[in-house]
């Protein structure tokens, strides 16, 4: 924190306008950070949906519906982070 | 399929799936039905948020729904070369996507008309509404595959 305010005086910012860059800064952080654990899950639920195609292939329609739905769950989670980004970040 | 079943030496990376694509029915399904309560979410935003609440809502639909037929285009159509291709189609797909709907919003933040908080809400409650909306269906389809259930 102090490094940033150190670029924002040297940059020639306001209170207000650190502020506000700080807030689109961290909120761009967290949207990142919070696009990690969806990746993650959507690696481990596809690959384990493949696994199980290749494994018993009469199955794949089930699978691919149900994994369909996990993918798009999954996501919510990263449009959680990306509305609040815009919400807080914007 | 382009393996024979049970056989131990079946490799993802060349096996693919043909026929149907299930998650082309499901997003057609979730589509229908996103269009079945667009009129209320709009509405809700309206009241709350006015005219610029009623658009950014439909701006926001519009964004979940296309994302529902990129996701489900993008597994059917790599499903049919290779299950290898689609795993990696699906993580690259999930960061274009996430991108394309970073980029639907950025380039309208600025617009006359735009409701931002009308516009995140409305991603968030349509895309989660419509699929447990349509999960509920899908299990019931699962648990008794002989019936057809009530939409």
């Amino acid at each position: 924190m102090e490094a940033f305010i150190q670029v924002a005086a040297a940059a020639g910012l306001t209170g207000d306008e650190a502020k506000a860059a700080s807030a689109a800064g961290s909120a761009g952080f967290a949207y990142g950070l919070a696009a990690i654990g969806p990746g993650i899950g959507i690696g481990y639920l596809v690959g384990k949906s493949v696994e199980a195609m290749a494994r018993q292939p009469e199955a794949a329609g089930m699978v691919r519906t149900t994994m369909f739905l996990g993918i798009a769950f999954t996501e919510a989670l990263a449009l959680i982070g990306f509305v609040v980004f815009i919400l807080i970040g914007l | 399929m382009s393996n024979e079943p049970g056989n131990s030496s079946i490799n993802p990376m060349v096996t693919r799936l043909e026929g149907d694509a299930p998650e082309i029915e499901v997003s057609l399904d979730i589509l229908k039905r996103g269009i079945y309560v667009a009129p209320i979410i709009i509405g809700v935003c309206a009241v709350f948020a006015g005219m610029d609440g009623a658009i950014s809502a439909l701006y926001g639909m519009a964004i979940v729904l296309v994302n529902f037929l990129m996701a489900a285009g993008l597994v059917a159509f790599t499903a049919r070369i290779s299950l290898g291709l689609m795993m990696g189609a699906v993580l690259f797909g999930y960061l274009v996507r996430l991108g394309l709907i970073f980029l639907a919003v950025i380039l309208v933040r600025d617009a006359s008309w735009i409701s931002l908080t009308a516009l995140g809400l409305t991603i968030i409650v349509t895309h989660l509404g419509l699929l447990v909306w349509e999960m509920r269906f899908v299990a019931a389809s699962l648990a008794f595959p002989g019936l057809k259930p009530r939409k």
